[in-house]
């Protein structure tokens, strides 16, 4: 049954289909520029501030700052330039901490990490662009598999015909090929048809 | 602002207190399943094919239908 689509040749139809694969790239590639862009804010962390360099390379011979749900404390902390104010906080960290409000806590956290890690197991959405991907990619695969078939491949051997086939069956039920739970078992032999 | 301290030891001894027990039913199931849904019916199967075997019907039968090379159908 599926050499019979294989037969058909390329027609109209098909180039709706193209429109439609053309339109979900578009997407795609949309999907991919915003996951790019959130994980710029993260590849930002680990740019030197104040460094005043024209280029965006980052002086890997200093530690970075690297955050990840598996190394709880990176090397450095978030930020390095404090204001004024964060001095002044860093100060009275160096006290009892029971002394600090709440929105102080938050804020020396902030200073010292990115995201929290709730932030950072958060769920991105990437496996809709994944999928999308690999259904994309097997449908066009699909496309140049039927193309092969209309205008590459050569005639099939003879072997494939009904005819051929239907001798072929005939021959391995005379062989009793399968006679206990295989092809044969399956055949009356008295009746000469299939159970 | 207070949290429970999480749990820091036992990890191991823990996921296999529950995944053991689900792997040795799975298992057993498993192995007990395909005994009586493969291997008792094809034993039945081969127990009645050969019942009532005959073999010099079945090789006749062949012989007839020219299968074979080292006798020819009793027509020729």
């Amino acid at each position: 049954m599926l050499l019979e689509i294989f037969n058909t040749k390329f027609s109209q139809p098909h180039l709706k289909m193209l429109h439609l694969t053309a339109m979900r790239v578009g997407s795609l590639l949309a999907r991919r520029a915003t996951t790019a862009l959130t994980s710029s804010s993260a590849r930002m962390a680990t740019h030197g501030h104040g460094t005043g360099e024209l280029s965006e390379t980052v002086d890997m011979s200093q530690p970075t700052y690297w955050e990840s749900v598996i190394v709880p404390l990176p090397d450095i902390p978030y930020k390095n330039e404090l204001t004024a104010a964060d001095k002044s906080l860093k100060q009275k960290e160096k006290g009892p901490w029971s002394q600090l409000t709440k929105e102080e806590k938050i804020a020396l956290y902030r200073l010292m990490f990115c995201r929290t890690y709730p932030e950072m197991r958060r769920p991105t959405g990437e496996w809709k662009t994944v999928m999308g991907g690999i259904l994309f990619f097997l449908g066009f695969t699909g496309l140049v598999v039927w193309w092969q078939r209309a205008y590459v491949y050569p005639t099939p051997p003879r072997s494939f015909d009904e005819e051929w086939q239907a001798k072929q069956v005939k021959r391995m039920l005379d062989m009793r090929i399968g006679p206990i739970e295989g092809l044969s078992s399956k055949w009356d032999y008295e009746k000469g048809r299939w159970k | 602002m207070s949290l429970q301290k999480p749990v820091m030891r036992g990890l191991l001894a823990r996921r296999l207190r529950f995944h053991l027990p689900i792997a040795i039913a799975i298992g057993l199931t498993s192995a007990v399943s395909f005994k009586y849904m493969v291997t008792e019916p094809r034993k039945r199967a081969y127990a009645e094919y050969y019942k009532h075997y005959d073999v010099n019907k079945e090789f006749n039968a062949m012989r007839e239908a020219g299968v074979f090379e080292s006798v020819q159908p009793t027509g020729k």
